[in-house]
């Protein structure tokens, strides 16, 4: 199998930094959803930034290697549970002293998977349909 | 406050360049100036949280934008009623920025705000355990809020796999894997 | 101090101006977000104070002074909603543009099939 010229990612310098920073971008995004409600930041700047560490790694090594750490359906899994779990706190009224960590949490996981996967939908999709619609 | 004024025309001479340029990658980098402006604006009225939001958010739609863009550029085309096209917009703009003076007076006058409802929010702060104020706004009291924000970015979600998806496209694709 | 409304009017133009009179739909998108930039400056600016201090306590601190916290909590919700809206338009007209091989409006309704 011959991979082509946007499978492949781009140079090894590249690689070779993107393999230091990825985990400390990942860390950064838990950090600043973690701590929304005493700094600045919050759920979803947290799960920005997971998806934009993860888009890190898609542009630097190529699609194949992200999409191996990130299925599509393990995506729509996480995002249906988290789901699941903000519509019980936001329903049932839990009003305790963790619920705002929860939440964030959970937007977190719904907001970085969501993204990611609509960036891989966008990747992945006009290839093999692109030369027939510009012919016509 | 002349850091704000400075901001706001960088901001608006960003958006004329972006709208007017012919090219489409640069005019997309513009947008990308536009935000960066916003974010030091956000930043000059006392708003942290949002300075965040917006600085991440301009990356993330500047990496789409881009990936929409690149090679599928689109000579620029213009034709036809181009005196009358000018002139209408130039009456319309005049009109608004009119009618908008006459609006404006009305609101409270710059650096004053009324802050009549989230008095209470303050006032309630310590019941929620969180200090950051607009964190404890979003997710604590206006909980709903950020529930059907997610409804529409779950939404969008669905929408985006569901137009991007290659089975159902054209016909003789459907055996092709994945 | 009406002044600084004015200018956030003007930058909604700008982005009203675009979506009016340009023809790509990349440039209508960019339009979309230079408007919706302005709406969110706008709120901002209504819930200022002067001399206030940003809406986030230090341990056992009690600021009198302190901007209009509820508009930017608003302003977050419209980032979110914004973010979604542009990543939902550019993926259609990347669609459009694999079915009719432009992005110009005008021409779309002319290349079909």
């Amino acid at each position: 199998m011959s991979l082509t010229k946007e499978d492949r990612g781009m140079t090894l310098i590249v690689k070779t930094i993107t393999r230091i920073t990825f985990g400390f971008i990942l860390l950064y995004g838990i950090y600043i959803a973690l701590h929304g409600n005493i700094a600045p930041g919050g759920g979803f700047v947290g799960g920005v930034i997971i998806a934009l560490s993860f888009i890190h790694i898609m542009l630097a090594f190529g699609k194949k290697r992200a999409l191996k750490r990130m299925r599509s359906h393990r995506l729509r899994l996480m995002i249906s549970i988290a789901a699941l779990i903000f519509l019980y706190i936001v329903i049932s009224g839990w009003h305790g002293s963790y619920s705002h960590i929860v939440i964030a949490i959970c937007e977190m996981v719904i907001v970085g998977a969501g993204l990611f996967a609509i960036f891989a939908a966008l990747v992945l999709m006009p290839k093999s349909d692109m030369a027939s619609g510009v012919k016509k | 406050m002349i850091e704000l004024h400075l901001i706001l025309f960088f901001m608006i001479a960003a958006a004329i360049i972006a709208v007017e340029v012919k090219d489409l990658v640069s005019s997309v980098v513009a947008v990308g100036a536009v935000g960066i402006g916003l974010c030091m604006a956000f930043l000059v009225l006392k708003a942290p949280d949002l300075a965040i939001m917006q600085l991440v958010v301009e990356i993330l739609s500047l990496i789409i934008l881009i990936r929409a863009t690149i090679r599928r550029d689109l000579p620029f085309s213009i034709s036809g009623r181009w005196v009358f096209n000018t002139l209408a917009t130039v009456s319309f703009i005049v009109v608004f920025l009119t009618l908008a003076y006459f609006a404006l007076r009305s609101l409270p006058a710059f650096g004053n705000a009324a802050m009549k409802v989230s008095r209470f929010y303050i006032e309630d702060i310590m019941k929620t355990g969180s200090e950051n104020v607009v964190s404890a706004i979003i997710v604590n009291f206006r909980a709903y809020d950020t529930l059907g924000e997610i409804a529409i970015l779950f939404t969008a979600i669905v929408g985006v796999l569901a137009i991007a998806r290659r089975v159902g496209y054209t016909k003789e694709k459907i055996d092709e894997p994945n | 101090m009406i002044c600084i409304y004015m200018l956030c009017l003007a930058l909604f133009l700008v982005g009203l101006y675009c979506v009016v009179r340009k023809r790509n739909l990349i440039k209508i998108i960019i339009g979309i977000g230079i408007m919706e930039y302005a709406v969110n400056l706008f709120f901002i600016l209504g819930g200022y104070i002067r001399r206030g201090r940003s809406p986030i306590f230090a341990a056992d601190q009690v600021i009198k002074n302190m901007v209009d916290p509820l508009s930017q909590a608003v302003v977050s919700t419209a980032i979110v909603i914004g973010l979604a809206f542009t990543l939902l338009l550019v993926a259609i007209a990347i669609r459009i543009y694999e079915k009719s091989g432009t992005f110009d409006i005008t021409k779309i309704n002319r290349l079909k099939g």
